[in-house]
C-alpha cells in the first residue's frame, strides 16, 4: 500500500516534469491558445509623427506561407515587426488598433514579451549569428527559457540543425564559431536558432536577399518544409520567390494594404492596378 | 625644366621618406636605449650580489642585503587586488552606461568618468593619505594601521577605473547592435542578451582594458608610495607598511648612490620583465583570438 502511494507520487512527479516540457513547448500559454494564427486590426503605427503603418488589417493563416511585397520603405519591415513586438525598441513608436494571435491581444498590458518573441521566431535580413559557436548559438534560446541539462541541449540542437537543414553541414564542428560559416548557412543558422525555441510562427524579412541563388534555393525548399508545422510570414522583394513558396500574398504600399489574397490570385489577377503595376515591374 | 622640377621631387621625397623612417625608428630606438641601459647596468649588478641575495627577503643596505622579494609579491598584491576592485566596479558602470541607465545620463557620467583619468597622480595620493589611510585606520583596519596594501589597491583601482570604463564601454558600442536584437527575438531579456550575447562578444576588446590597467597598476608609483607606507618587509597583512617595485625605486632615486643605486635599477629591469611580460601575454591572448575567429 504504502509502496503504491510512493509510486503513484512518483508516477505524478514524471508527469509533472513533462507537463514542464510540454509548458515551456508552447511558450507557458494556455492550450486554449494553441491557434497560432495572427488578426490585425486597424493597427496604425507612428515613428514620432511619421505614419509608417495606415489602417492595416489582415488574417494570416495558421501553417501558410504569407508573403509580404511592395517597394522599398512601404512598411513591410515595420509591420512584421508589430507581430513580435520589436518594434518596442524604437524610441518614439506607437501602435493603434488590434493585433492578436491565437485571439489574444499581443499589445495587452498582460504579455509576456519575451514569450511572445520566443513564440514568433524572426529571421532578419542580414544572418545575425552570435560570435559564439554554432552549438551555443543554437542552445542560446533553451538556455534562455531555463534548460541547463546537456542531453537536453544536445537533443534540441540537432533536431533544430536537423530541421534547418544544416545537420549534416555542421554535425562535426559544433564547437566552431557560426561566424565561419557562409552566408547561407548562417541564414539556415539563424532559422534552427528561431526554431530552437520551438516558436509556433516565423516571421522572416528579406531572409534570402543577401544570399546567393543557390542558397537561396536552399532556404526557400526549407520554407516549403516547416510550413506544414509553422505559420510563416515572409517579406521578400523578389516577386518569382512570392509565387513559389507563398500561400497568400499581402501588398503593401505606403503603409496600406492594397491587396491581400492566395498567391495565385494576386499575381494571376490582381484587382488593384497599383498591385499590378508592382508585379509586372512597372514601380518599386 | 622638366627634368629639373623632376629631379627635385625626387630629392624632396627622398628626404621626406628620411623623416618617416626617423620617426617610425624613434620609438624603437628609445625602446632598445632603454632596454641596454637597464639589462647592462642591473643585470652585472644581480650577478655581483647573487640571485638569491637579490631575490630574497632582505633589504638591509648597510649589511649589502639587497633582496626584492617582498617588494616583488607587494607589487603583485597590490596590481591583484586593485585590477580585481578596478574591473569589477569599471566593467558594472560600463555596463550600466551601455544599457541600463537614461540616455541621456550617459555621457555627462562618462565625461566625469574620464576626468579621473587627468587627475594628477599626486593628488590620488594625497587623496589616499589625507582620507583613505586614516578612514581604514580607524574602521576597518584591525591593528590600528591604515598604511598598505588595501590602501594602495583602493586608491590604484579609482585611477585605473576610466581605463576600464571607456574601453569597455566602446568595445560594447563596437558589437553590431544586430547581436542584441537578435537577442531579444529570441526571447531573452534585454540584461539576457547584454550578459549572454554582447559582453562575451565584446571580450577580447575588454581584456584589452583589463591588460592596459594591470600595466598601470604595477608601474604607479606616486600615489602607491603615499599610501602604502615604504617598509621593505614582507606582505603579512593588507594593513601594514609595505614597500612595492616601484616605490623601492622612486624612494631610494634620489638619496642613493653606489651599489644601493644600482640595486635599484636591478629592481627596475625585474620591473620591466613583468611588464614585458604582461605585454607578450597580452598579444599572444589577443592573437588567439584572432586566429579563432579566423579559422572557425
Ligand atoms: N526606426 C524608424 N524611425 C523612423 N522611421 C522609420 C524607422 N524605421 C522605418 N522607418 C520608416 O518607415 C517607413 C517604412 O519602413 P520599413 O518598414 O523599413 O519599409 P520596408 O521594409 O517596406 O522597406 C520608411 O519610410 C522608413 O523610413
Ligand atoms: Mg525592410
Amino acid at each position: 500500500m504504502g509502496n503504491n502511494q510512493i509510486d503513484t507520487a512518483r508516477d505524478s512527479e514524471a508527469v509533472r516534469v513533462e507537463e514542464g516540457g510540454a509548458a515551456l513547448n508552447n511558450g507557458g500559454l494556455p492550450e486554449s491558445s494553441d491557434m497560432y494564427n495572427i488578426t490585425v486590426r486597424n493597427c496604425d503605427l507612428y515613428y514620432g509623427d511619421f505614419q509608417a503603418l495606415k489602417s492595416v488589417s489582415i488574417d494570416i493563416e495558421e501553417r501558410e506561407v504569407t508573403a509580404l511585397i511592395g517597394p522599398s520603405g512601404c512598411g513591410k519591415s515595420t509591420f512584421i515587426k508589430t507581430l513580435n513586438r520589436m518594434n518596442d525598441l524604437v524610441e518614439g513608436c506607437r501602435i493603434t488598433g488590434e493585433i492578436l494571435i491565437g485571439g489574444r491581444d499581443i499589445y495587452a498590458k498582460s504579455t509576456d514579451v519575451t514569450l511572445l518573441r520566443k513564440n514568433a521566431g524572426m529571421v532578419f535580413q542580414k544572418p545575425n549569428p552570435f560570435p559564439m559557436s554554432i552549438y551555443d548559438n543554437i542552445a542560446f534560446a533553451p538556455r534562455t527559457f531555463g534548460i541547463k541539462k546537456k542531453i537536453e541541449l544536445d537533443v534540441i540542437v540537432e533536431s533544430s540543425l536537423k530541421h534547418a537543414g544544416l545537420w549534416l553541414e555542421v554535425k562535426d564542428r559544433l564547437k566552431k564559431n557560426a561566424m565561419g560559416l557562409s552566408g547561407g548557412q548562417q541564414q539556415r543558422l539563424c532559422i534552427a536558432r528561431a526554431l530552437a525555441a520551438d516558436p509556433k510562427i516565423l516571421l522572416m524579412d528579406e531572409p534570402t536577399s543577401a544570399l546567393d541563388p543557390i542558397s537561396t534555393g536552399r532556404i526557400e525548399e526549407l520554407i516549403n518544409e516547416l510550413k506544414t508545422e509553422y505559420t510563416i510570414v515572409i517579406v521578400t522583394h523578389n516577386m518569382q520567390q512570392a509565387t513559389r513558396i507563398s500561400d497568400k500574398t499581402a501588398f503593401f504600399l505606403l503603409g496600406e494594404i492594397i491587396e491581400y489574397g492566395t498567391t495565385e490570385s494576386i499575381f494571376s489577377m490582381p484587382k488593384d492596378k497599383r498591385t499590378e503595376n508592382y508585379i509586372t515591374g512597372r514601380f518599386g | 625644366m622638366m627634368i629639373k622640377a623632376y629631379r627635385y621631387i625626387k630629392a624632396r621625397d627622398a628626404v621626406m621618406r628620411g623623416i618617416f623612417l626617423f620617426c617610425a625608428v624613434f620609438a624603437v630606438l628609445a625602446l632598445g636605449c632603454i632596454c641596454v641601459f637597464l639589462f647592462a647596468e642591473g643585470l652585472p649588478f644581480i650577478g655581483k650580489v647573487g640571485v638569491s641575495n637579490f631575490f630574497g627577503t632582505k633589504w638591509h643596505l648597510d649589511s649589502g642585503a639587497y633582496g626584492i622579494l617582498s617588494m616583488i609579491v607587494a607589487s603583485l598584491y597590490v596590481t591583484g587586488l586593485s585590477t580585481l576592485i578596478g574591473i569589477a566596479i569599471g566593467l558594472f558602470t560600463a555596463i550600466c552606461l551601455y544599457k541600463f541607465c537614461p540616455a541621456k545620463a550617459v555621457n555627462p557620467i562618462r565625461q566625469l568618468i574620464t576626468l579621473l583619468a587627468g587627475i594628477p597622480s599626486v593628488i590620488y595620493g594625497l587623496f589616499g593619505m589625507i582620507v583613505i589611510v586614516p578612514f581604514l585606520r580607524d574602521n576597518i583596519s584591525s591593528n590600528g594601521v591604515g598604511y598598505g596594501i588595501l590602501a594602495a589597491s583602493l586608491v590604484l583601482s579609482v585611477m585605473i577605473l576610466p581605463t576600464i570604463v571607456s574601453i569597455s564601454l566602446d568595445a560594447l558600442n563596437s558589437v553590431p547592435r544586430s547581436y542584441y536584437e537578435g537577442a531579444l527575438a529570441l526571447g531573452a531579456t534585454s540584461e539576457q542578451s547584454v550578459f549572454k550575447v554582447m559582453l562575451p562578444a565584446a571580450k577580447s576588446g575588454i581584456l584589452a582594458a583589463v591588460v592596459l590597467s594591470i600595466g598601470r597598476a604595477i608601474g604607479e608609483t606616486m600615489a602607491v608610495i603615499m599610501v602604502i607606507g615604504g617598509s621593505p618587509a614582507m606582505p603579512g597583512s593588507l594593513f601594514q607598511s609595505v614597500r612595492t617595485m616601484t616605490a623601492n625605486i622612486a624612494m631610494g632615486a634620489t638619496e642613493l648612490s653606489g651599489d644601493a643605486a644600482t640595486a635599484l635599477v636591478s629592481t627596475g629591469v625585474v620591473l620591466f620583465c613583468f611588464t614585458l611580460l604582461l605585454n607578450t601575454s597580452i598579444s599572444l591572448l589577443k592573437g588567439g583570438f584572432k586566429r579563432e575567429s579566423k579559422s572557425a
